[in-house]
């Protein structure tokens, strides 16, 4: 916002104040929740490891010359130069398998992540925005759909649907849309009664547009807060369900799926049980981070104030 | 309002520390450590209080009122470097240990803070917060003796039904009957020096001169000295002798609610005196001042004041002047022509505006500012209230642990 | 207060009606269990054996029936027929129950006696490196799959016992099989060894996840003006933690404690797959690796209830906690 400043008659009317300590540079929203974000130092670390394990696992094994799928002759090897992450009792590639493992839970995480994002934001807003009936009932909805027990569920539907990662992912995605229903619908609860939104309506502006124009796009912190847990609770979920046999299975491996498989090996073949697990690990804190950077660079009052 | 009408002597501050003096802030200053740099909030303050006497510091926002009486209380946050000195009863307090200032905070000198609705712990009685105090200053008052003296507390500042409202939660309480308390709670020990910082700001216009009769029953029964905060004028000229005014973390200007009143000496001063609608005089203009108060981290040199001042010529650009005597009686200022002031009206400095739709504008805007500072809260918190708020911010928070459903364990 | 308990208890009777309809339905179009035992019985059974097989489970009735039968059985105490031949259903829920319930409390307390330890000095002392030493725990204790952890833990349970030649630390079951002298401490002895890695398994994501929770809820007390004013009354900096700030900071925490505690009490799945505890967790996975509706209907009812109970003793909490919390 740039403050012009009255050129207050000074005591003959000469020299008018200078502008030098009124003008101030213009910087939208989005500017300044990117500039808080590039300043936390954690969260762009995190940014940059995320970036190139996605880029890793799915660009990974085109290059690689061994696949997830194809036996070697060497059994039970552990990291070298020809293995990097060393090989199983039954001579698969590791190197391989953890690539295909990784974007096997990526998908699924990120699948996950948009699609009850997609669904709880629009869901939430609706209901925000109509209130009254509309509102008790989408919100009961919602209820309902908390009370189910995620992992009990999941574990049915999946025994059922024979383990391709975008069931797993459109299960658990069908029970966590509700936690995000409730964190839009909340926020805009209070946004609607704000000034942008009563002038749009004075204008003339239609419902839909009331609510995917302005409702919507002035909710993204919360939603991309959300969307970075869902990413993380998705993973979780996703390789605990493998790792109990419910998940992906094979010959598709997924993170879960090879931490499952190494668990008996552990003291004999520990390269098969920790770099999995390790990359599990990185992708949650990671996004963890992410999530937390986002938090503090959209709600400026949760910002650490120096004490 | 008229200047004195409680009838204070205005006497002139005494160039030396007397017996009498009870506080001593001699050339304060406070740095926050912030990611852009050091902010300079304090630079440089100075007063004195004598026993019994009332000084009011009046300012705009971020002028460092607030911060000079955290620091004078040791109540900073840790981070904060505070230089210069702060003497109670001539003994200096900046370096004491925590323990050794939680002695003297309290029983020698108190504060009351700007927002009643947040100043009293929701979770424990009103009764309880002031016998706490009670009981931390006089360890041999029995238990009876505290919850009698804390009753006496409330009815001497004016809560009806002091024995029932005791055991009142602060939430039951109205804004201006929890402001109330608050003053039970800094009279509580007789203290020598109470510091109240906006107590009226944030109460309605109806409740603020009933509270600020309660502080001046305060202070009649314990004699303390009071310093008050505030951005009001008009509650400076009713209930201290002595004004300074701050600007950018400085006093730039100090004497008399009289000098300061009808002789000021600084072009601030004037504008903030201009921009006041006032019942003793006949004017029918109000002279705002343009701009806002300058950042205080990395201040450029010159008078901070320089960049809003009509008077403003390339010299205030370049020295900051200091605050020095411009008349007999110890009236201050800090302004190169201070000289120049003698007689002069508002009107004649800053540009007076009518009521056309372009200065009503500027006053709404002005006002909105105040009021950003001031955070009205509504008056009363329901239980509901407070429920779904706690809910919402649930909500808005998302999981506070970075997953959602715990089954995966 | 007990008016209002009430009415919350009657509001949830629908929601837990609907809830288990809609799981009723997922659980029966999940599996065939009558097919499964058609085929997978060496030599085949007779057509008389699977219709029997098929009239025993209620697997001839409609779903809307055979959910109205449930219900109306379960309020009388029958939990309906399991795919298992001589499993009372009600009887193995409460014997896993019990089970559940000793691990879960014991890993819980000790979660929560640790976080309100951390969280609190992690607060005191933000941006010391100490406490960026117990946030960044924090997020790696979160980030860390449990069933990963938990192997681990278990092959380190394993090996310290290779290495003292003790059996201290057990690492399947709630206790030994049998006992060599079999006395009253020797029990609890055995009982807590076997409880030792289970629950530190269990405890770390509520004890990751309260801490934060702590941390953050003490700081916003701490820079409260009631806070402040307390100081200002000259109360020391260590009672005003405890009696001002550590007061309040803990109310929500109180009532997130409740429904965690509730959320883990249905079924600590991966902590007791992997340790061998026969839990709700291990009946959960072998109700619906076997298609056993009513055995996972059991379940899912007992958990529900659990959950409607600790958000009704959460709510009560925060008002018994919070005086400016009243339910009329």
């Amino acid at each position: 916002m740039t403050e012009t400043t009255e050129a207050t008659g000074a005591m003959d009317g000469e020299r008018p104040p200078e502008e030098r300590e009124f003008t101030v540079v213009e910087r939208t929203q989005a500017q300044l929740v990117l500039r808080r974000f590039l300043r936390h130092r954690a969260a762009m670390i995190s940014l940059v490891i995320f970036v190139l394990i996605v880029l890793w696992a799915f660009i990974g094994p085109h290059l690689w010359h061994y696949s997830y799928q194809k036996y070697t002759p060497d059994n039970s090897q552990p990291p070298s130069a020809k293995h990097p992450f060393g090989t199983n009792s039954a001579g698969y590639d590791s190197y391989a398998q953890v690539m295909r493992g990784t974007q096997t839970s990526l998908k699924v995480a990120i699948l996950i992540a948009l699609g009850s994002t997609f669904v709880g934001a629009v869901w939430g807003a609706v209901a925000g925005f109509y209130r009254g009936v509309v509102d008790a009932v989408m919100m009961r909805i919602s209820d309902l759909v908390l009370t189910l027990p995620l992992l009990a569920i999941a574990l049915v539907i999946s025994s059922r649907t024979g383990g391709s990662w975008y069931w797993i992912a459109l299960v658990i995605a069908g029970l966590t849309w509700a936690y995000v229903s409730r964190v839009v619908r909340s926020t805009v609860l209070s946004l609607r009664e704000k000034e942008f939104v009563e002038a749009a309506r004075a204008l003339g502006a239609s419902d839909a547009r009331i609510i995917f124009r302005h409702l919507l796009p002035n909710s993204l912190g919360p939603i991309f807060v959300n969307a970075t847990i869902l990413v993380a609770t998705g993973i979780l979920t996703e390789t605990a369900l493998s790792f109990l046999g419910f998940g992906v299975q094979p010959p598709d491996t997924s993170l879960g799926l090879l931490v499952s498989q190494a668990q008996t090996a552990v003291d004999t073949r520990p390269w098969l049980f920790y770099i999995p697990g390790a990359f599990i690990i990185a992708i949650a804190l990671t996004i963890n981070f992410i999530g937390d950077g986002l938090r503090d660079a959209f709600d400026p009052r949760q910002q650490r104030v120096r004490q | 309002m008229t200047v004195g009408d409680k009838g204070y002597a205005q006497r002139p501050e005494p160039a030396t520390p007397t017996e009498d003096t009870v506080l001593e802030v001699d050339g304060l200053q406070v740095a926050f450590p912030s990611e852009d740099g050091l902010v300079r909030a304090v630079r440089g303050v100075s007063y004195r209080l004598e026993r019994g006497a009332g000084l009011g510091i009046v300012g705009e926002s971020g002028s460092g009122k607030s911060v000079t009486a955290l620091a004078v209380m040791g109540l900073l946050p840790a981070a904060a470097k505070v230089t210069g000195s702060v003497r109670y009863r001539g003994s200096e307090l900046l370096g004491l240990s925590d323990t050794r200032l939680s002695d003297i905070r309290g029983s020698g000198i108190a504060m009351i803070f700007q927002d009643p609705m947040t100043s009293l712990n929701p979770v424990h009685t009103v009764g309880a917060q002031i016998i706490e105090g009670l009981l931390r200053h006089n360890p041999d008052m029995s238990k009876r003796a505290a919850r009698d003296r804390a009753v006496e507390l409330l009815g001497t500042v004016g809560i009806p039904h002091p024995d029932r409202r005791a055991d009142s939660y602060p939430h039951e309480l109205s804004g201006g009957m929890r402001q109330r308390v608050v003053i039970a709670i800094a009279m509580a020990n007789d203290p020598a020096v109470i510091i109240a910082d906006e107590p009226t700001t944030a109460l309605d216009v109806t409740v603020q001169a009933q509270v600020l009769e309660a502080l001046e029953t305060a202070r009649e029964e314990t004699g303390a000295a009071l310093v008050l905060i505030t951005h009001d004028l008009g509650v400076v000229a009713g209930h201290t002798d002595r004004v300074a005014v701050m600007y950018a973390g400085r006093v730039v200007e100090s004497g008399t609610v009289e000098e300061l009143f009808y002789e000021p000496r600084m072009p601030y001063t004037l504008g903030l005196l201009g921009s006041m609608p006032r019942m003793d005089r006949d004017d029918d203009r109000l002279t705002p001042i343009a701009g806002s108060p300058p950042s205080l981290l990395n201040l450029p040199p010159g008078c901070p004041f320089a960049p809003r001042c009509p008077m403003r010529e390339d010299r205030c650009d370049r020295d900051e002047p200091s605050l020095h005597v411009v008349d007999a009686g110890g009236h201050r200022s800090a302004c190169h022509f201070a000289d120049r002031l003698v007689g002069m009206e508002a009107g004649a400095v800053f540009e007076a505006t009518g009521a056309d739709n372009e200065s009503l504008a500027r006053l709404a805007r002005s006002d909105s500012e105040a009021s950003s500072e001031a955070s009205f809260e509504a008056s009363s918190e329901t239980a509901a209230e407070a429920t779904a708020e706690s809910e919402s911010a649930n909500d808005m928070n998302g999981s506070t642990d970075g997953t959602y459903g715990k089954g995966s364990r | 207060m007990l008016a209002y308990a009430v009415r919350r208890v009657l509001v949830s009777i629908p929601v837990l009606i609907a809830s288990t309809f809609i799981v009723f339905l997922v659980v029966v179009n999940a599996g065939d269990p009558v097919a499964n035992f058609a085929t997978s019985r060496n030599p085949a059974p007779s057509k008389a054996a699977v219709a029997a097989f098929a009239r025993h489970l209620h697997a001839d009735q409609p779903v809307v029936q055979r959910y109205w039968n449930w219900i109306v059985g379960v309020l009388h105490g029958q939990w309906g027929p399991s795919v298992e031949p001589n499993l009372d259903i009600g009887h193995d829920l409460l014997t896993r129950f019990r089970v559940t319930v000793v691990l879960v409390v014991a890993s819980m307390l000790v979660a929560l006696v640790l976080a309100v330890v951390f969280g609190v000095y992690s607060a005191v002392r933000q941006y010391s490196a100490s406490d960026y030493a117990i946030t960044f725990a924090g997020f790696l204790f979160l980030a860390m799959p449990v069933f990963w952890f938990a192997v681990l833990l278990k092959q380190a349970g394993i090996w310290l016992n290779q290495q003292t030649g003790s059996t201290f630390l057990g690492t399947i079951g709630d206790r030994s099989p049998y006992l060599d002298v079999n006395t009253f401490g020797n029990q609890v002895s055995d009982r807590i060894g076997h409880l030792i890695l289970p629950v530190i398994t269990l405890a770390l994501v509520s004890f990751a996840s309260w801490t934060r929770y702590t941390r953050a809820s003490m700081l916003e007390v701490l820079g409260s003006d009631y806070v402040r004013l307390a100081r200002a009354k000259g109360i020391r900096r260590g009672k005003v933690l405890t009696h001002h700030a550590l007061r309040t900071a803990l109310i929500p925490l109180a009532t997130v404690t409740a429904l965690d505690v509730a959320q883990l009490l249905g079924g600590v799945v991966i902590t007791e797959t992997i340790f061998q505890w026969h839990g709700l967790g291990e009946m959960l996975v072998q109700s619906v690796s076997k298609v056993d509706v009513y055995r996972t209907m059991a379940w899912l009812l007992l958990s529900a209830a659990i959950v409607i109970v600790f958000n009704l003793i959460a709510d009560l909490l925060y008002a018994v906690l919070d005086p400016r919390i009243r339910y009329d």
